[in-house]
């Protein structure tokens, strides 16, 4: 549906229309591999990471499959075709590649994650934090990995992994996500570059919060980056990637996989706060954000996604979870926000097979200037899952007459047993309550901020207490620099 | 304090305020009676600032030019306003509202900012003056209150806002006699030297509890008739067909209280 006429409009559009503070790029010497991709691309990918003979394999499988694959019909989304020959598919800032000291990090590289608010100094960082950083294709150092060793926590880039840990990486990779999954995961098995990695041995609770954080510097390059995380049986792990990305006029494609294996009582809360380049007010340039996330939980497991989903020009993101073992529990809480010409199709699978399995979906879109936001869910119940429950709300809010807000549940249910509930509403931030909060004495932009943040409370209390700080959430998409 | 000099309204072209007059002193209660439709809530919103209107005249609090400010910038000047309807904004929660309001208002007037803790003393000494509970902070403002508690919440936000001017709009309607008589009891509570109010309603009733050191008649955008307290007592034996059918000299009758 679109948003009626409001008098609010242009103010509303004037405030959701900011800059965007992480547009700046840095000037690293970069190793980038020619635009186009054909086989020996992916060769060229595999010796640059000097990778196990199967690994090869498994990545050539993967780009013999998505040459046959078509790239998908999107139902809701307008995207202006994908050359994929004129991407390059490895873009390395010139160092080395992975290094265990803060002393060994390109100043360069240093100075722009400090721009970045990451401070990759562990003495300067929140102290129950570790970071792995990613520049283009690349991890260019993990914070604390000494620390997490000592509880017998493995965090690691994913080149690490698969030089140190093979077994690990070979029995889980692709276990959750197949290769010929669909279109962009196929794509991204053939030419992931690295990500991170994460294994929580038995009965282990992780003493700190895992993060990720992704930037993407150089020009004309994909992203590709894949995480897999492991938790055995009875551990806890807590995880956090954000991700942003220089100001340009071209399209940047990102497609990364993510899997998670939660094993017997293990538990996985894995949280997003994604700040890609959205493009510009007419929609030149942005990141096409097209990401397959999928957890496997198994018996009493839980499986917990969060999303904050704020930038990108498209974004095509499904976090699933497979409750496979009896009693497992799956959750999406999700905030999406569209603003300028963005576009998002976003919203989660639960699949249902074990018994007594429980699936919650809290999501909120918020549409400004031209946004355009799509939740489409899936809630599958299988045959097999006696008393499998479903809540579903879906909760949208209109920021403006020219945006729109959609919202597709598909559901199937092939067994009786199960309930199901799903919720939606549609709200607009009215005048009216501008006009409350402004009488009370606060500026239009911070009754703004406050009503939206408001809006997405339920999804924000779900954030690690590290990041959940607000302000620095939706008021960066919605007000540019601020204070 | 309050100067109102030939205000007059329109919304889409049609004139809903005709050439008010109206002088405000210190520590002065007004009651504002009038039917439905005579102007009294847009009067009220001319003084918030509200947008939407055409307003010509002249609004003067403490010699600032309100009609000049921005609804936030006559908030720091002291202008509070008492909603008919309090707005709900669900998801945040009231004490963290409250304690934006007021940290508003002192940083645009130059104040400190008061502190999480001592502005929890501040909010209790309010809510005990409209017998609230201490979870009543930490509910989304106005969502799922009832209308008694939504009220209340308008006068609790008086107390802790301590402005120069409070307009309350109908704060009584959609109230039961024991919640009038906590609002009413918050309301006199807040009478101060410092501090003022126009008092908007329909019904004598609320004056039974806060008596008005005034009594204006508001008919078709214009102040007919002016008096003491007991002027809402003739209004509620005769209602307002004797002002409604005799509206021809009725700017004369338009005057003021005592002179601030």
């Amino acid at each position: 549906m679109t948003a009626p006429m409001s008098e609010s409009t242009r103010t509303i559009e004037e405030l959701t229309s900011a800059d965007y503070e992480y547009g700046f790029s840095t000037d690293l010497e970069t190793d980038i591999a020619p635009p186009g991709l054909d086989e020996s691309v992916v060769r060229l990918i595999s010796s640059k990471k000097d990778e196990p003979e199967w690994l090869l394999e498994w990545r050539l499988k993967a780009y013999a499959a998505w040459r046959e694959m078509e790239e998908p019909d999107w139902a809701k989304l307008e995207i202006a075709p994908i050359d994929y020959e004129s991407i390059s598919y490895w873009a390395a800032p010139k160092q080395k590649p992975v290094l265990d000291s803060m002393d060994d990090v390109d100043p360069d590289i240093r100075e722009m994650f400090d721009k970045l608010g990451i401070p990759l100094h562990e003495q300067k960082m929140l102290s129950n934090v570790a970071v792995d950083a990613i520049v283009d294709s690349v991890s260019v150092t993990t914070t604390f990995k000494a620390t997490l060793l000592e509880a017998g926590v493995i965090f690691c880039s994913f080149s690490e992994a698969v030089k140190d840990y093979p077994d690990l990486v070979r029995e889980h990779l692709g276990s959750v996500v197949p290769v010929r999954d669909n279109f962009f995961a196929a794509l991204n098995s053939a030419v992931f570059s690295d990500g991170s990695f994460c294994y929580i041995p038995k009965g282990v609770r992780c003493p700190m919060e895992l993060s990720t954080y992704f930037r993407i510097n150089s020009m004309n390059t994909g992203q590709f980056e894949r995480t897999l995380i492991v938790a055995e049986d009875d551990s806890h792990v807590s995880y956090l990637e954000g991700c942003t990305a220089p100001q340009r006029d071209e399209n940047q494609l990102h497609a990364a996989v993510v899997e998670l294996v939660a094993k017997d009582r293990a538990e996985i809360k894995y949280s997003t706060v994604q700040n890609w380049y959205p493009g510009d007010e007419n929609g030149v340039g942005g990141i096409y954000n097209f990401v397959t996330k999928r957890g496997r939980a198994h018996t009493d497991a839980k499986i917990s996604w969060t999303q904050v989903e704020t930038g990108s020009a498209i974004t095509w993101k499904y976090p699933s979870v497979i409750l496979q073992g009896d009693r497992s529990i799956g959750e999406f809480y999700s905030v999406a926000l569209s603003c300028r010409r963005q576009q998002a199709d976003t919203g989660t699978k639960m699949i249902h097979i074990g018994k007594d399995t429980t699936s919650t979906i809290i999501s909120k879109g918020i549409s400004a200037a031209h946004g355009q936001n799509t939740y489409r869910g899936l809630v599958k119940i299988l045959r097999s899952a006696e008393n499998a429950r479903n809540y579903t709300q879906c909760d949208s809010l209109l920021l403006g007459k020219e945006c729109g807000a959609h919202t597709i549940p598909y559901i199937e249910v092939k067994n009786p047993t199960a309930q199901v509930e799903h919720e939606a509403s549609t709200s607009t931030v009215g005048e009216d309550q501008l006009y409350y909060c402004r009488q009370r004495g606060m500026t239009e932009e911070d009754a703004m901020s406050m009503i939206v943040n408001g809006f997405c409370r339920e999804v924000f209390n779900e954030l690690p207490m590290e990041f959940a700080v607000e302000a620095q959430l939706v008021g960066i998409s919605l007000e540019g620099s601020v204070g | 304090m309050l100067h109102v000099n030939n205000l007059t309204a329109a919304i889409g072209g049609k004139q809903i305020l005709n050439d008010l007059n109206l002088e405000v002193g210190d520590n002065e209660i007004f009651g504002l009676l009038g039917p439905n439709g005579s102007g009294k809530s847009t009067f009220a919103h001319a003084l918030a600032g509200r947008d939407g209107y055409d307003i010509t005249g002249e609004v003067t609090l403490d010699g600032a030019d309100l009609l000049d400010m921005e609804p936030e910038a006559r908030a720091a000047a002291g202008v509070f306003m008492g909603f008919q309807y309090p707005v709900e904004i669900p998801g945040v929660n009231n004490m963290y509202f409250l304690r934006t309001a007021l940290n508003s208002v002192r940083r645009a007037r130059g104040e400190t900012e008061v502190g999480a803790r001592d502005f929890l003393n501040v909010s209790k000494k309010a809510m005990d003056l409209v017998e609230m509970k201490e979870d009543f902070l930490y509910r989304s403002v106005n969502a799922g209150f009832s209308g008694g508690e939504k009220k209340r919440n308008e006068i609790l936000q008086m107390a802790i806002m301590e402005p120069r001017l409070a307009v309350l709009d109908e704060t009584d309607s959609g109230l039961d006699i024991d919640a009038l008589r906590i609002v009413a009891g918050g309301v006199n509570a807040l009478r101060s030297p410092e501090r003022s109010m126009v008092v908007i309603t329909h019904y004598q009733r609320l004056l039974d509890y806060i008596k008005p050191d005034f009594v204006h008649v508001l008919v078709d955008g214009r102040i007919v008739k002016s008096g003491d307290h007991t002027l809402a007592l003739h209004l509620e034996a005769n209602g307002y067909a004797d002002f409604e059918n005799d509206l021809g000299d009725a700017s004369e009758q338009s005057f003021a209280g005592a002179q601030s």
